[in-house]
């Protein structure tokens, strides 16, 4: 049924959809309407059967999820950002116990300088936590993405973030189509893990393994991850042929088969760079340009990838995060996946603390690339100004 | 041990240590030291946990001594569904657990989380609090050695006044632990006004089993330390574990008592009060109290701590 809703609102009610037993909620910028949602749903009645706890810090709405995972139950917890950091201890952990958390990660800057708005960096901590990670192109996706969660991490053992922009799309109203319970039912049937905390079945969970033993528990992750890519695949079919709605899978492609260069990004940037890909090709009257979104950042799908951009003279990656001092993060992970194809990559690093991004900005960019690594708005003014303050500083 | 150790008395009072048919809920063959305060009381706790609730109950156990030598692939220790995750964390995932249990209409499964002091008192503090502050269904039970004795007997907030660590040791300067520093966490337990807090110690098995037997099924977030003298890291012989936790006890320096709802119920008292450095004396921890830079004041600051003990915890009988 179509809702108009707020991001945070749609992903609420698609959690409630999926029956979770245990929510544990901490505010954070910009996630915060998510848990209030999901609280709202279960102390009205309409999400029964669920516990919800407000917790006192990321570090225990993480860990409480730890707990019920590992006792059998569903469990779901949202952050964002420093709350993302703050728990990375135990984000580590739920992998390596192997339990399938859902958790929504409303992507937002990392501080100091303190900064609520959207960028990836909070993301990019996280990418070799041993979590999957996929990201939403828009609110329809956000909800169908955690629907498909659910169902992708208890088939895997593994647990899941689901990425949506802060703001852009936690906040912002779109219409969403939200599945009935019964569909939903169908699809997520009754989660009943073989093994768990159970006094008619002790085991032990978390044992401290020695030398002898760690590298084969961590290569064993590798290959879960690795397996993961048919399984978000299947799990994307299943969803597309059950709701007549294509949603989630490894990678999308959007007018590639002829272009000479193609858009790489996460998340809802893709939004604003099909349009500027649109307007490009219809002044040219041909599909010069091709974009490419990246829904599984984990794990990274590269012989799709690799199939998808095989044919391209130029890929540009915008991405919303980099490594200081190093350039783009998805870029190396994307010139890996090249590795051998005769293919110019660049790199435009943009919208960091929510800077904005304009169709004016990235059609300029896509079409006369100044360097290999850009900074999409960067006031340059500003920057020779500090640094020469900095330098006569060091002087001084 | 002694049978007097083990409390076996005869008749209706005998312990659960001392039955024929224990639970046996941490079996032999784990890695803890000779003389390990901690793995006798855990032993102890889980036991009369696991009597007390007819078997169900889970536990989840904090990374430090107790975790590292009870359950390492491929071996465990443990007879009862148990989950190590993290160090700081213990109380947010016995929470999770116990809210699993709920949902699932398994009130039955009792919820015991277990931890160090540092793992209690420090790094969990967080975690311990917010599980107090919601009132989760919940035995917490902290194992009280007075310092990191897993990475090699540092510092913590429950290391007593003018202790040696190897974060305090004691030179021309200083003096041990600093006086003056540290936390009471069953303090901090009863104002949240929690249903249940106690303080138990492994000189005393009767009356730990009892309190961990009555907490057990007390529902809603409950609180026990438990005094765990460590040989290795207070310096004594092995064999001295429970004589030198007695002497805690006597001394006042570790004062039994229970809380209901964040008001003291009931103390035990001490019938005859030795001085504090009859229990000082026997540890190395303390010996740079004593001998040729003694300095009464030293041993005056502990002696008050002791009395202060006795006075606010009425452990001076009626």
């Amino acid at each position: 049924m179509l809702y108009q809703l707020e991001g945070s609102q749609a992903v609420a009610r698609a959690i409630a959809l999926c029956r979770p037993e245990v929510v544990c909620a901490y505010p954070i910028t910009p996630q915060t309407h998510i848990v209030e949602g999901v609280g709202e749903l279960v102390r009205s009645g309409q999400l029964e059967n669920c516990q919800y706890l407000n917790v006192e810090s990321e570090m225990a709405a993480i860990s409480v999820a730890i707990g019920s995972e590992a006792a059998g139950v569903r469990s779901y917890t949202a952050t964002s950002s420093q709350g993302l950091l703050y728990m990375m201890e135990a984000v580590y952990n739920a992998s390596g116990l192997e339990l399938p958390i859902v958790m929504t990660l409303g992507n937002r800057a990392i501080g100091a300088p303190l900064n609520i708005w959207n960028d990836h960096t909070d993301a990019m901590s996280a990418r070799d936590a041993g979590w999957l990670m996929i990201f939403a192109e828009n609110n329809q996706e956000a909800a169908d993405l955690h629907i498909q969660a659910f169902k992708i991490a208890e088939t895997l053992k593994c647990p899941i973030m689901v990425c949506m922009d802060g703001f852009i799309l936690t906040h912002a109203y779109e219409k969403v189509n939200l599945p009935e319970q019964s569909e939903v039912d169908e699809f997520l049937p009754h989660y009943e893990p073989a093994f768990a905390l159970n006094p008619k079945k002790p085991c032990a969970i978390g044992a401290m393994v020695p030398t002898t033993e760690f590298m084969e528990v961590r290569y064993l992750a590798h290959l879960r991850q690795l397996e993961a890519k048919t399984v978000i695949e299947k799990v994307g079919r299943e969803f597309s042929a059950r709701f007549k709605r294509n949603s989630g899978g490894l990678i999308r492609t959007y007018h590639t088969e002829e272009a000479e260069t193609i858009i790489v990004a996460m998340g809802s940037v893709l939004g604003s760079i099909k349009d500027t890909v649109d307007g490009l090709n219809q002044a040219s009257g041909c599909d010069r340009y091709g974009v490419m979104s990246v829904v599984s950042y984990r794990p990274f799908p590269d012989e799709q990838i690799r199939e998808a951009l095989k044919n391209a003279k130029r890929v540009i990656v915008v991405e919303k995060a980099f490594a200081l001092g190093r350039g783009g993060i998805l870029s190396r992970e994307i010139e890996l996946a090249l590795k051998g194809f005769d293919i110019e990559i660049i790199t435009v690093i943009a919208g960091l603390g929510g800077r904005v991004i304009t169709k004016t900005m990235l059609s300029e960019v896509f079409r006369k690339p100044k360097d290999k690594l850009i900074f999409l708005g960067l006031r340059e003014d500003v920057i020779r100004q500090e640094y020469k303050t900095v330098l006569d500083e060091r002087r001084a | 041990m002694s049978s007097l150790t083990m409390g076996n008395r005869f008749g209706q009072n005998t312990s659960v240590q001392s039955s024929s048919n224990r639970p046996n809920t941490l079996t032999s063959g784990h890695r803890a030291c000779q003389g390990c305060g901690e793995g006798l009381a855990a032993r102890c706790a889980i036991d009369a946990a696991f009597t007390a609730a007819k078997g169900k109950i889970a536990v989840v156990n904090a990374t430090g001594c107790l975790e590292v030598v009870s359950c390492s692939f491929p071996d465990n220790s443990w007879n009862v569904p148990w989950i190590h995750s993290l160090f700081g964390n213990t109380a947010a995932v016995a929470s999770g657990v116990a809210a699993a249990f709920k949902n699932k209409g398994q009130t039955d499964v009792r919820v015991i989380a277990q931890g160090g002091d540092g793992g209690t008192t420090d790094i969990g503090m967080g975690c311990l609090s917010g599980m107090f502050d919601r009132n989760d269904d919940v035995l917490y039970i902290c194992y009280d050695n007075q310092a990191y004795m897993n990475t090699g007997v540092q510092r913590s907030s429950a290391t007593p006044a003018l202790a040696r660590t190897a974060t305090t040791m004691p030179n021309s300067h200083y003096n041990g632990s600093d006086p003056e520093t540290g936390k009471n966490v069953p303090d901090i337990a009863m104002a949240h006004g929690i249903p249940y807090v106690a303080v138990a110690s492994v000189g005393n098995i009767h009356d730990l089993e009892r309190k961990v037997a009555k907490a057990i099924n007390i529902r809603g977030a409950k609180y026990i330390q438990i005094h765990c003298p460590c040989p290795l890291g207070w310096g004594f012989p092995t064999a001295e574990t429970i004589r030198i936790a007695r002497l805690a006890l006597k001394s006042g320096m570790y004062p039994l008592f229970e809380a209901e709802n964040g008001a003291l119920v009931g103390s035990t008292p001490i019938e005859d009060q030795i001085p504090v450095e009859e229990y000082l004396r026997v540890q190395k921890r303390f010996a740079h109290l004593f001998g040729k830079n003694e300095v009464p004041e030293d041993i005056g600051i502990l002696q008050k701590i002791a009395n202060r003990n006795i006075e606010k915890y009425r452990l001076g009988g009626v």
